[in-house]
């Protein structure tokens, strides 16, 4: 769990972050907050799906469940103890 | 009639949430013609207060001009007031289509089709063209109309840090497989003054077979060495799949747009784009003023040096005065104030003083990430740039912001 924390916490700052100043909270808030546009959610997804070979349904990857580092890990944990 | 008070007071309660945060847009009433001098009634009832605009998209100071305004006049005695159809019915006439031939030769491109706004051409062109086979990757500060056309659009939508070309490219790599890709952006960014680097752009696009789209309602008529806009700067006229562009800017300031580019995509435009189709034909007296604005900016650029020389002048001058700017070449200069609270009390004291320029704030742009916008225009005079600079300065020392970098102004009013 932890780990998946660091590792998307990562990926989120790497991949969205444009101000080296901001700083990112693992309860902040990312699309609501602004930090990442809706658009892009479907980087996210791409990464989450490669990176634990997983297969997250569109219903279930909504833009409240990407909307912070934390509830992300909650649907990733969920999908990988699927498997 | 189902307006009871219940949803009066959903509706206020929202109207007063928008004003509480902040963020209520008051309209400034404007009693004089667009220019660098305007007479303005603000707030609504107080007397009217003469101020230099440093504000309107007037970027070749075109909006009022006496030939544009006879043009217009000449339109309207002799293709009327309105065309009463769309243009596919009986909204045609000759001068539409030979505005349309006008921005071709202009923009060097196959083919051009108008829209009664950029706003409409934008959120038309995508759905007209694209499935869900196919991807759209767009810079993450494109225009709120490109978002729009991109939300109606089925197609995979994925964006790319601003200006990052190495994270465009991962996602050319990303999305390769998918049928067609378009990768979109702005010509000059409206927020920030910045333009898109159209060279490396369309190396990319054509290393990984997409197509290039470029929103140059900010640069048609000024940028580039003979104004044709961002495509003419970076040497790749021809290159670029599909412009949109605006005549509400400075191609004289009224209204429509247009899309250009490739012809099959003009024609799926014809045949499929929602706000052509189901939105009249552009007024006739428009038509006549832009077809005159060509007449006036074809093989003359005195009026885009003019404005090249008044936004080098007023850079430098805000520049050296040590306020922190957005980096850029184009008449648009953002001097930033990252505090939403500090960009208001500032275009409040800039307006005390005679200039009009406006701070703008999340969510327009990025959080802490507050400034005012200045726009510059080839009306001005060096007397007028010399007066808003004085005030520039006069109320930069009052909040004591001169030569402070970010993180001290920052430090000193928050985010």
């Amino acid at each position: 769990m932890e780990e998946y924390r660091k590792v998307i916490l990562e990926y989120v700052i790497e991949e969205y972050l444009e101000d080296e100043d901001e700083e990112l909270e693992y309860d902040s808030p990312l699309i609501s907050g602004g930090i990442v546009d809706s658009f892009s959610m479907v980087s996210l997804k791409r990464f989450l799906e490669t990176k634990y070979k997983i297969n997250l349904p569109d219903d279930r990857a909504t833009e409240e469940t990407f909307d912070t580092v934390n509830s992300i890990v909650e649907l990733v944990t969920e999908f990988v103890n699927k498997k | 009639m189902g307006y009871s008070d219940k949803v009066r007071n959903v509706l206020q309660n929202e109207l007063q949430g928008i004003e509480d945060a902040g963020i209520f847009k008051k309209e400034r009433f404007i009693h004089s013609l667009q220019a660098a001098d305007i007479e303005v009634e603000f707030p609504l009832g107080s007397s009217l207060k003469k101020v230099i605009n440093m504000c309107s998209n007037n970027y070749l100071g075109l909006s009022s001009h006496q030939e544009v305004i006879k043009a217009a006049h000449d339109g309207l005695n002799h293709r009327g007031y309105g065309m009463s159809s769309v243009r596919f019915i009986c909204g045609t006439q000759d001068i539409h289509r030979e505005l349309e031939n006008r921005v071709t030769e202009f923009l060097g491109t196959e083919d051009t089709i108008l829209f009664p706004s950029c706003m409409d051409a934008n959120t038309g062109v995508f759905e007209a063209f694209m499935t869900k086979e196919d991807v759209m990757i767009s810079d993450r500060l494109v225009h709120a109309s490109i978002i729009d056309g991109i939300r109606l659009s089925p197609a995979l939508r994925d964006t790319f840090k601003h200006s990052n070309m190495k994270h465009l490219e991962s996602k050319l790599q990303l999305h390769a497989d998918r049928r067609l890709k378009v990768v979109i952006t702005d010509g000059v960014f409206s927020m920030d003054g910045d333009t898109a680097k159209l060279d490396e752009m369309v190396a990319l696009c054509e290393k990984y077979d997409a197509m290039l789209f470029v929103d140059d309602s900010h640069s048609s008529g000024f940028i580039g060495k003979t104004g044709r806009g961002t495509h003419e700067k970076y040497n790749v006229i021809g290159k670029i799949d599909i412009i949109t562009t605006t005549f509400g800017k400075a191609l004289g300031g009224a209204s429509g747009g247009c899309v250009s580019g490739r012809k099959e995509i003009v024609e799926m435009c014809r045949q499929k784009a929602r706000p052509y189709l189901f939105s009249n034909t552009m007024a006739p007296v428009v038509v006549s003023g832009v077809l005159k604005v060509f007449d006036l900016i074809r093989g003359n650029t005195e009026r885009r040096d003019k404005l090249e020389e008044n936004a080098n002048f007023w850079r430098k001058g805000l520049s050296d005065a040590g306020f922190v700017l957005k980096d850029g070449d184009t008449p648009i200069v953002p001097v930033m104030l990252f505090n939403a609270k500090l960009a208001q009390d500032f275009s409040r004291d800039l307006y005390d003083e005679g200039i009009y320029a406006i701070g703008f704030f999340f969510p327009v742009v990025p959080k802490a990430q507050a400034r005012i916008r200045t726009q510059i225009s080839a009306g001005h005079e060096i007397h007028h740039l010399e007066k808003a600079l004085k005030a520039f300065i006069k109320i930069g020392k009052k909040y004591n912001i001169l030569g402070k970098t970010k993180k001290e102004i920052i430090a000193m009013y928050g985010r």
